[in-house]
């Protein structure tokens, strides 16, 4: 540690000097990531009580199987690997970009600064791909009253219990009203030569749901879709504001504000917000998709 | 080559290593941890896609997933936040106040598995819901 550069005797509570040897804001900072891990914490820690409250949660490998342009490909842990590598390579980028700052080199640290900010849009529109797809995507999920019928996840439900077995499905079908059906058959067939599924008959649309082998889930924690959005969300949040906040450095970089002020603390300020969004990613992607 | 003070406080500025390879380096110890930690993931899977998965070695993959997820945390807060070059005192202002997170979680995580022992020694709603539809969930698996 470098603080045996200084010398022996120092009185560091004497007055006149910081006793941890950082400017008010890099102290405060500090202290600000710590409570704002407390707030994250409470929330993951609430998700984790609730889920072992209950018997059967969501299995995040049949939940965040799919990746952009794959169509219905099984790609379990995939496409969040890819966030996650994205957001650790804009941590380097910004950790670069401090270093440069040290250095006083203010075209470095423009330069590094651009790619962070390009890392962090990046994630945020990974998000917004993974967002729209759990809203749209519709999954088969029988009811609690015995009749099937598509569900997206949202806060309010989710198709992610356990899975329906095929006798299961095929006595629910019997109990399914005919524009649930037809809805059902819509999601098998489009694309195909079925146009007209609204004026069929229910045994005609069974048949045709029969063709297609279904296969459907109860419907999963009611909890799941709230945590979910509101962790990610949050999280979605503090990267969108790390964004705007790096915006905002570079802009004063590029206008030679730090060379001015002789110091690039605030890119150090920045940096560990930033770096902060990148550490609660680790636990919520452990917590989420992990286990 | 090292900035100005930034604040009349502050008694000494850290030496900054000059080169980026402990950088770098540390990118690629977390881009490994990542991978190990997505190997396990899959192995997780493929153990739950298996006809009687078992519980207990999914328990302990899920176990080292949580250590190296610590691992990556400890690297990310002391190369990238640079907090293992800051004076002794600031780093146990920070460090000492997330020991409560011990507490935290085992207490809130005990009492969810108590939740669960309750419900599933008193409350008998899912039965109701069973009774709405007993062809469909013969069987259905519980809830």
């Amino acid at each position: 540690m470098s603080t045996a550069a200084v010398q022996q005797g120092t009185k560091w509570w004497s007055g006149g000097k910081s006793p941890f040897n950082a400017s008010y804001g890099k102290v405060m900072m500090w202290y600000f990531l710590m409570s704002d891990a407390f707030t994250f914490g409470a929330f993951l820690i609430s998700y984790g009580t609730i889920r072992f409250s209950v018997n059967n949660w969501a299995d995040p490998n049949y939940v965040f199987n799919s990746f952009p342009f794959a169509g219905h490909a099984n790609l379990p842990l995939a496409f969040v690997s890819l966030m996650t590598f994205i957001l650790i390579a804009s941590s380097v980028t910004m950790v670069l970009a401090v270093h440069e700052g040290h250095n006083m080199n203010r075209k470095g640290v423009e330069k590094y600064m651009i790619l962070t900010i390009i890392g962090g849009i990046a994630f945020l529109s990974c998000q917004a791909w993974e967002w729209t797809h759990l809203l749209t995507g519709e999954h088969v999920a029988l009811l609690n009253d015995g009749t099937l019928s598509i569900l997206p996840t949202t806060v309010k439900t989710n198709p992610w219990g356990n899975t329906v077995s095929h006798e299961a499905i095929a006595v629910a079908l019997q109990n399914t009203p005919q524009n649930q059906l037809a809805a059902i058959a819509g999601s098998l067939h489009h694309g195909t030569e079925v146009h007209n599924v609204a004026a069929m008959s229910n045994a005609e649309l069974i048949k045709l749901i029969e063709k297609a082998d279904l296969h459907a889930s109860q419907t999963g924690p009611i909890a799941f879709g709230g945590y979910f959005f509101g962790i990610t969300g949050f999280h979605g949040f503090h990267v969108f504001s790390g964004v705007i906040i790096n915006i905002i450095m570079y802009i004063k970089t590029k206008l030679g504000h730090f060379d001015q002020r002789g110091h690039y603390e605030m890119i150090e300020k920045a940096g560990l917000y930033w770096h902060f969004v990148d550490l609660v990613w680790v636990f919520v992607f452990l917590c989420f998709y992990l286990i | 080559m090292s900035a100005q003070a930034s604040s009349p406080e502050i008694t000494f500025q850290p030496e900054h290593a000059s080169g980026t390879k402990h950088i770098w380096k540390t990118f690629w110890l977390l881009s490994a941890l990542t991978i190990v930690e997505l190997v396990l993931g899959l192995l997780i899977y493929n153990i739950h896609k298996g006809e009687n998965p078992n519980e207990t070695l999914v328990l302990a993959f899920k176990g080292m997933v949580c250590i190296l997820t610590l691992a990556k945390a400890y690297y990310i807060v002391s190369i990238f936040m640079h907090l293992g070059d800051e004076v002794r005192n600031l780093i146990m202002t920070i460090i000492v106040p997330l020991c409560l997170f011990v507490w935290f979680i085992a207490a809130f995580l005990w009492d969810g598995g108590s939740w669960k022992n309750l419900r599933n020694r008193y409350n008998r709603t899912e039965v109701k819901i069973e009774n709405v539809a007993p062809a469909a969930r013969e069987n259905g698996a519980k809830d």
